[in-house]
């Protein structure tokens, strides 16, 4: 058995996230809030991976993610793969999919756009999923999800 | 957000353009039409521009309307750190409609959300300015009696020009073809050059303000090349003049065409110009009280035509 499946089997309740690209994966702890959490967390970067060469992984014990929150790491890791663990056995397996809008999370990299100067939640809209692209709602800017800022 | 709001050019669709400009006709041979009896209009300019605000408010006076407002946020408690929000939320509360000028990019879509009332964007930074659109469109549509089928040239700075870049997406209902005359450094960005071949909008680049060029134009858009926008000042030297209009360069041009500018101008146009029965930038700015009547009563609700039609 490897170390990988050891370590997924070894979770009694939870969430594995999968698949993650390993430039991706501390922008992913980010996003999902994991530090703020009280439970127990393993990350792991830089696993071989047959499909990504190098992968990351995150394993919350106790902890299910609302959808949406889970579904906002497709703006970075579109690869990544959810297991819903109960009770030692994968219950739930899917990927995450790219919501239409983002909102917060992404911070608008141009200086002047309202959302930088006002206490307010940013917006974009995915206006190329293959590429993954988003708009700014406000000012308009368009950036590569590879190259957005995450708060 | 009220759906009578204007932040973008590209919040209305080519029916309700058309409609506008049939609008601002109807303004231009009626300009004072008291359609705003009792109505308060605020003019929230956060940056200052006296034409947009003395055209704003000109319009709202000859439709019958009262304005409040400030010119310089400076004297605002915006100066005392008010967020935006709570400035919007306040002046709603007081008026039937917002006008307002702010230096931030998306100022005015962020208004539209938290106000009640509706909201007119008369220019948000770099971003948009749709009344200046409309100005545009109504200048064309006048001088030329059509928005279909024209040959239009935009000169000078094509990659800060927000006035070029709002008239280029308006114009994909009217299958234009473009010309774009510029300096490497000013060119068209990508992003509206994708934005023709999506909508399979024809455009040629050039460097050169060649007399072919000229002479095939129906509109004759010319846009300031700003020192400021140049990274190499020996560079804005060598090219600050090889877009500038004189009068001899209009000599075999088309006699319908027209030759507009935003405003201000520099030296992109020779004083040479100005007597030509060609040069249209000054009625230009004038049409703009009529684009803004137009503007103002749609924000309102308010269908001219449609009472005038009822009336008959």
């Amino acid at each position: 058995m490897s170390k990988k499946e050891l370590a997924v089997a070894a979770l009694a309740d939870g969430t594995v996230i999968d698949h993650i690209p390993s430039s991706a994966l501390f922008k992913a702890v980010k996003i999902l809030g994991i530090e703020s959490l009280g439970t127990s967390v393993t990350i792991g970067n830089n696993l071989e991976s047959h499909r990504l060469g190098k992968k990351g992984i995150i394993k919350v014990a106790g902890t299910y993610f609302p959808e949406a929150t889970l579904n906002r790491i497709a703006l970075i890791a579109p690869t990544a793969n959810v297991n819903i663990i109960r009770d030692f056995e994968v219950k739930e397996k899917h990927h995450v999919t790219l919501p239409d809008t983002i909102t917060g999370i992404v911070r608008c990299s141009n200086p002047k756009c309202i959302t930088n100067n006002e206490p307010m939640d940013t917006r974009f809209e995915v206006i190329d999923r293959e590429d993954v692209t988003i708009r700014c709602h406000y000012c308009g800017r368009i950036v590569k999800a590879a190259d957005a800022i995450i708060d | 957000m009220s759906n009578r709001s204007l932040v973008s050019i590209d919040d209305i669709s080519r029916d309700e353009l058309l409609d506008l400009l049939e609008h601002a006709r109807y303004f231009e041979e009626h300009p004072n039409h008291k359609v705003l009896d009792g109505k308060v209009v605020a003019t929230l300019f956060f940056e200052p521009s006296t034409r947009t605000r003395l055209s704003f408010e000109t319009a709202v006076n000859r439709l019958g309307g009262r304005v409040i407002g400030f010119s310089d946020p400076a004297a605002t408690s915006t100066s005392k750190g008010e967020t935006l929000k709570d400035t919007i939320k306040m002046v709603s509360n007081y008026v039937d409609l917002i006008i307002m000028r702010h230096y931030l990019e998306g100022a005015a879509r962020y208004a539209t959300e938290v106000s009640d009332t509706p909201v007119i964007n008369a220019g948000d930074g770099a971003n948009q300015h749709p009344s200046q659109t409309m100005l545009d469109l109504y200048s064309i549509y006048k001088t030329q009696g059509r928005l279909n089928d024209l040959n239009i040239t935009m000169v000078g700075d094509l990659k800060y020009g927000r006035t070029v870049h709002s008239l280029l997406m308006a114009m994909r209902y009217f299958n234009p073809t473009f010309h774009f005359v510029a300096c490497p450094e000013l060119a068209m960005p990508q992003e509206y050059k994708d934005f023709c071949d999506a909508n399979g909008i024809k455009y040629v680049e050039h460097t050169d303000f060649s007399p072919e060029v000229i002479n095939a134009a129906d509109i004759l858009y010319m846009t300031r090349v700003q020192r400021e926008r140049f990274q190499d000042l020996m560079e804005y030297e060598r090219v600050k003049n090889l877009y500038t209009l004189h009068n001899d360069m209009l000599v075999d041009s088309k006699p319908n065409l027209r030759v507009l500018h935003p405003l201000p101008r520099v030296n992109e146009i020779d004083r040479d110009v100005d007597d030509n029965p060609k040069a249209y930038y000054f009625e230009q700015a004038r049409n703009g009280l009529f684009a803004r009547q137009a503007i103002i009563c749609r924000a309102l609700g308010i269908d001219i035509l449609k009472q005038e039609s009822e009336k008959k």
